[in-house]
């Protein structure tokens, strides 16, 4: 048993045992806490095994951006733990079932064809020629696919505008200023000139006119 | 020495948990999305263990591009659960049934 077999095993472990607590944690806020712990132990799987910018890129991505948006929206709604528990009990022999049945399936499937123990081989960056991981996968990224990756750029734009446009609200009754109707007014918008007869001041004892 | 298999089992594991997490946490929907990022996880082992022992980088790319379209996707529907919550006062899905489906 090797040094990173007892590692693997280590960061297995924790990390089964915190994406459990993620699916059965009462708190919501504990249960976003604990599928931060799943992801950084999912990227030190990762990194053991060489895939160092995923694993980081994981860590920074997930845990530093989707991590931090999901506790501030569950931190901001009000949400009553007892009243989202109901049902719990009652499907949790379901649920129980289902993932034991889909996990010996998959245990199976993989017992027959991978369990003839690939060995991991010498790190692929270092037997394609460039020395480390970043720099294998950014020589496919910037060439094989560069397309898909420009694609990728366009998706989080998109992904940007419409959480935005939905979450933006006009709110009725609050007085601010407008820049782009302060700037098309007109001079006729404004001011009216009335042609009209000049008035004359009236004598107040005679009724006549001055 | 770590094997495939070693990975392929780890992501089965996590894959069956978030399965489970969907049906015993129908309720809520903010535990819903986070078993659909476990799933995705589970999804993003595999593709990594794959390309590392094949010797193929179009794997970890796969994998960069699914932590795109999660984010995505994450970003929308935080966004769409904050409008529903600002209509509706709940986030109970048993209670969004407005469109009676």
């Amino acid at each position: 048993m090797t040094l990173q077999l007892i590692c693997f095993y280590a960061f297995a472990a924790v990390m089964v045992a915190s994406a459990l607590a993620v699916v059965t944690v009462r708190n919501t806020v504990h249960a976003v806490l604990f599928l931060v712990l799943t992801f950084f132990t999912a990227a030190a799987t990762w990194i053991l095994a060489e895939a160092e910018f995923l694993g980081i890129a994981l860590i920074v991505v997930y845990v530093g951006a989707v991590m931090v948006l999901f506790l501030f929206v569950v931190m901001m709604l009000d949400i009553k733990p007892e009243s989202m528990r109901e049902g719990f009990i009652r499907f949790l022999p379901v649920g129980v079932v289902v993932a034991a049945v889909m996990l010996v399936e998959m245990l199976g499937l993989i017992g027959v064809k991978a369990m003839a123990a690939k060995q991991m081989p010498a790190d692929p960056a270092v037997a394609d020629g460039v020395a480390q991981n970043t720099a294998w996968l950014g020589k496919a990224l910037y060439t094989q696919f560069l397309l898909p990756f420009e694609i990728a750029a366009l998706i989080l734009t998109v992904a940007l505008v419409a959480a935005v446009a939905l979450t933006h609200r006009k709110r009725t009754g609050v007085k601010t200023q407008k820049p782009g109707e302060q700037v098309r007014v007109m001079r006729e918008d404004r001011i009216r000139i009335v042609k009209m007869a000049a008035e004359t001041p009236t004598n107040p004892t005679t009724g006549e006119s001055a | 020495m770590i094997t495939l298999a070693h990975y392929i089992v780890l992501g089965a594991i996590l894959f069956c948990i978030s399965v489970a997490g969907i049906f015993i946490n129908r309720k809520n929907v903010v535990v819903l999305l986070m078993a659909i990022e476990l799933m995705l996880l589970a999804v993003n082992m595999n593709f990594v263990a794959f390309s590392r022992f094949l010797g193929d980088p179009s794997g970890q790319v796969f994998v960069f591009f699914i932590l795109t379209v999660a984010a995505a996707e994450t970003a929308i529907g935080l966004a769409i659960l904050v409008v529903l919550f600002r209509n509706r006062s709940t986030i109970n899905v048993a209670e969004i049934d407005s469109m009676k489906g």
